[in-house]
C-alpha cells in the first residue's frame, strides 16, 4: 500500500499533531474558499461583508431561517447516508437523485387507493414504499458491478437519468393526475397522511426520521459487526472472502440500503412538502448529497452538521437574490470552492499523516 | 410537399438529422474525455466545463458578434477548467472522482451565475452548410443541413488516432496512462502531460458546449445539457478508448437521443421520455453485454483508477 518515495526527512518532533491538523485544515479551507468567493462577489460589485451576513441571516438568522435550512436539511442528511454507507465498502456510488425521484414517486401513489385510513400506517408505508424502491434501485448498480464487473460509478449515473424520465413518464402519463394542468403530478394524497409538524420545532416530522436514521447509521457502521464487515470488504475483497465474508452480499446489501435512504428521502419530500409527485422532486438534492458526504467524510454525525451547513446556505440563496439580485447560483459556487478547497486540504492532511506516522 | 407525401422515410430523416446534430457534443466532450483518460486521469468534470464553454460561447458570440470567436472562447474556457482540474488532481492523494464532482458544481454555477443576464438576447449561431441542396424535399433538406462543427469533430476523431497511435508525443501520452513508472524511467515529464492532457480534454469539451448554446438547441439556458458530459465518461468506456470507436459511439448515442424527437414529429409521442432515455439505456445495456467480471476493463489503460 504505502509508498516510500519522496520522503527526505521526517520531522522529530511535529509542531502540532495529526488530529489537531485534520481539524485545523478543513476550517483553513473553508475560510480559504470564502475568501475566494469574497473575492468573486467583489469583483461583480457587491461588498463580501453584505454578502456575508445576509448568507447568515438568510440560513440561520431567524427562526424562520431556521426552519427553512432544517427542512431542506432533511432530505440532505438522507442522500448524504446514500453516499457515505456504501463508501464504507468502498463503492462510489452517485445517482442518488434517480433513486429519490422513483421513492418519492412510489411515496406518493402507494396510498391512493386507501382512503380514510389510520394516518400512521399510511405514513410508514410511504417510507417504506420509497425506500424499497430506492433500495432496489441502487441494488442493481450493486448487482451489475458484483456480477458483470460493471463500475458502479458509471452505472448509478446511468439508471440515475433513466430513473428521472421513467418518473416523468409516469407522471406525465399513467399515473398522472388530469387536474394538475400546468405542472404535471400525480393525484394527491389524502391531507391526513401529510407528515405532522414537528412540536416546538415548525419543520416536518421528516427531519426526525432523517436524524434518526443518521444516528443509527452511526452506531451501526461504528460499534457493530457490520460495520467492521463493510469495511473490511471495502479495504481488501481477497482478505473479506479469505475471513469468510460474502462479499456479494455485502456490497449489494450496502447499495441496497444506500439507495434507500435516497428512496425515503424522496417520499419524506412527497409526504411532508409537495403532497404529490411532480417536477419540484428533481432539484438537485441526489447531487448536493455527494458534496454533504465528501465533505463529511463518509461520517453519518458529520453528515448531519454539513448538510445543516449546505441548507442554511441553499436557504440563504432566495434572500441574497431579493436583497442584491444575485442570481440561485451564487450559492452553488460558493459550494464548489468548498468543495474543491476541502478535498485539497483533505489530501494535505492524509499525506502530513502519513508522514508523521513513518 | 409535406410530411405525408414521403411517407415513412420520415421517419428514417428525421432521425439521421437528429443523430447528426445530437452527436456533434458528443463527439467533443467524448474524444476530450478519452485524450484525458489516456494519460491515465479521469475528469468527471466534463459535464461543468460544458456547461461553462455553451455560456462562454454564447456570451462571446453575442457581444463580438462572431460565433466562431465564441467557439474558440469556449474552447478556452475549458481549458482553464481543465488546468484547474490537472492542477488539483497532481495533489498526492486527492480524491479524482470527487474534484470531478466539484467541478461541475464550480462549472455549473459559474455558468448559471454569468449567463444570468444572458438568457434574454440572442446570440449569432454558427452557421451549417446545406448538403441537402439537390433535393426539393424539406425533411432531406432539414436532415442534411449539417453544422460544420459535425466535420470538424469527424477529423478531430482521426486527427488524434493519428497522434496517439503515429507521434512520439502520441507515444508519451500512453506511456504515462499505462505506466507511472515506466514513464518515470524514460523521463517523462508525467506530471506535465497529465495536465497539458486535461487541459485539451477540456479546450474540447468547452467547443462541445458551444455547439450546444450556438447550434443546436442553439440558445442558452440552464437546462441546455442533459448529461452530455456525465456521459462522457461512459462513451469511453464504451468505445474502448479508441478515438475512431468514439466517434461511432457519439452518432449511435445520437441517434438513440434523436429517436425520441423524431417519433414526436411523425405523430408518436406516448413514449416521449423513454425514447429520450434511450441513449443512457442503450449505454448500460451495452456496458453490461461488454464488460465481464473476470477482466472489466482490458482496454483501458493501465494507470486508470475506475476500480477502486
Amino acid at each position: 500500500m504505502s509508498s516510500i518515495s519522496g520522503i527526505e526527512s521526517v520531522p522529530s518532533k511535529p509542531l502540532v499533531t495529526a488530529s489537531q491538523l485534520s481539524v485545523a485544515l478543513p476550517v483553513l479551507a473553508v475560510l480559504l474558499a470564502s475568501a475566494i468567493f469574497a473575492a468573486f462577489v467583489a469583483l461583480y460589485g457587491q461588498n463580501p461583508a453584505t454578502v456575508f451576513g445576509l448568507i447568515v441571516q438568510g440560513g440561520f438568522g431567524s427562526s424562520f431561517a431556521w426552519q427553512d435550512t432544517l427542512s431542506r436539511a432533511a432530505p440532505l442528511v438522507l442522500v448524504g447516508l446514500a453516499v457515505a454507507i456504501p463508501a464504507q465498502a468502498g463503492l462510489v456510488i452517485i445517482g442518488g437523485e434517480g433513486a429519490l425521484v422513483l421513492g418519492g414517486l412510489a411515496g406518493a401513489v402507494v396510498t391512493l387507493p386507501f382512503a380514510g385510513a389510520h394516518a400512521l400506517p399510511m405514513q410508514l408505508l410511504m417510507l417504506l414504499a420509497g425506500g424499497l424502491i430506492g433500495g432496489l434501485w441502487f441494488g442493481l448498480a450493486g448487482v451489475l458491478r458484483q456480477f458483470r464487473g460493471v463500475n458502479e460509478t458509471i452505472s448509478s449515473l446511468l439508471l440515475s437519468y433513466i430513473g428521472i424520465a421513467v418518473f416523468h413518464h409516469l407522471t406525465e402519463g399513467m399515473l398522472r393526475d388530469p387536474a394538475s394542468l400546468d405542472k404535471p403530478s400525480t393525484h394527491p394524497i389524502d391531507p391526513s397522511y401529510m407528515l405532522p409538524t414537528l412540536p416546538g420545532v415548525g419543520v416536518h416530522a421528516g427531519l426526525a426520521v432523517s436524524l434518526l436514521l443518521a444516528i443509527a447509521a452511526h452506531v451501526v457502521l461504528r460499534y457493530t459487526r457490520w460495520g467492521f464487515a463493510l469495511r473490511v470488504v471495502g479495504g481488501s475483497a481477497r482478505v473479506a472472502r479469505m475471513i469468510g465474508l460474502a462479499v456479494n452480499r455485502w456490497i449489494i446489501g450496502a447499495s441496497v440500503v444506500a439507495g434507500g435512504m435516497a428512496g425515503i428521502a424522496g417520499a419524506i419530500e412527497v409526504a411532508a412538502v409537495q403532497g404529490t409527485a411532480n417536477s419540484s422532486l428533481i432539484v438537485g438534492y441526489g447531487y448536493s448529497g455527494i458534496l454533504v458526504a465528501f465533505l463529511a467524510r463518509h461520517q453519518p454525525l458529520a453528515i448531519v452538521a454539513v448538510a445543516l451547513l449546505i441548507g442554511g446556505m441553499q436557504a440563504s440563496a432566495s434572500l441574497l437574490q431579493r436583497r442584491l439580485g444575485l442570481p440561485d447560483a451564487t450559492m452553488l459556487v460558493f459550494q464548489g470552492l468548498i468543495f474543491i478547497c476541502v478535498l485539497v486540504a483533505d489530501a494535505i492532511a492524509q499525506q502530513l499523516r502519513e508522514t508523521t506516522r513513518r | 410537399m409535406d410530411a405525408a407525401s414521403i411517407g415513412w422515410l420520415a421517419l428514417p430523416l428525421a432521425i439521421l438529422g437528429g443523430a447528426i446534430r445530437v452527436s456533434t457534443p458528443f463527439i467533443f466532450v467524448s474524444i476530450g474525455e478519452l485524450i484525458t483518460e489516456k494519460s491515465g486521469r479521469i475528469n468527471l468534470g466534463l459535464e461543468g466545463t460544458l456547461m461553462l464553454g455553451a455560456m462562454a460561447g454564447y456570451a462571446i458570440s453575442y457581444l463580438s458578434g462572431s460565433p466562431w470567436l465564441g467557439v474558440l472562447s469556449a474552447g478556452l474556457a475549458g481549458m482553464a477548467f481543465g488546468l484547474l482540474h490537472g492542477l488539483l488532481c497532481s495533489v498526492k492523494r486527492v480524491n479524482d472522482t470527487a474534484i470531478g464532482i466539484s467541478l461541475i458544481v464550480l462549472g455549473t454555477g459559474l455558468a448559471f451565475f454569468l449567463g444570468k443576464p444572458l438568457i434574454e438576447p440572442k446570440a449569432p449561431p454558427l452557421p451549417s452548410i446545406a448538403l441537402g441542396f439537390w433535393s426539393s424535399v424539406p425533411q432531406v433538406r432539414a436532415a442534411l443541413d449539417v453544422n460544420a462543427l459535425f466535420f470538424v469533430g469527424i477529423a478531430l476523431a482521426f486527427a488524434v488516432y493519428v497522434f496517439l497511435n503515429r507521434t512520439g508525443w502520441g507515444l508519451m501520452l500512453r506511456t504515462v496512462g499505462d505506466s507511472e513508472d515506466a514513464a518515470r524511467a524514460l523521463g517523462f515529464p508525467v506530471l506535465r502531460v497529465r495536465i497539458v492532457a486535461t487541459m485539451a480534454g477540456g479546450f474540447l469539451a468547452g467547443i462541445g458546449g458551444s455547439f450546444l448554446s450556438l447550434s443546436y438547441p442553439g440558445s442558452w439556458s440552464e437546462g441546455l445539457s442533459s448529461g452530455q458530459g456525465i456521459m462522457a465518461v461512459a462513451l469511453v468506456i464504451f468505445a474502448r478508448w479508441r478515438s475512431i470507436n468514439a466517434l461511432g459511439a457519439s452518432l449511435l448515442f445520437g441517434g438513440a437521443g434523436a429517436l425520441g424527437p423524431a417519433l414526436q414529429g411523425v405523430g408518436v409521442t406516448g413514449y416521449y421520455y423513454l425514447f429520450n432515455a434511450a441513449p443512457y439505456i442503450l449505454t448500460l445495456a451495452i456496458m453490461v453485454a461488454s464488460t465481464s467480471r473476470a477482466a472489466p476493463f482490458a482496454d483501458a489503460p493501465g494507470e486508470l483508477k475506475l476500480h477502486r
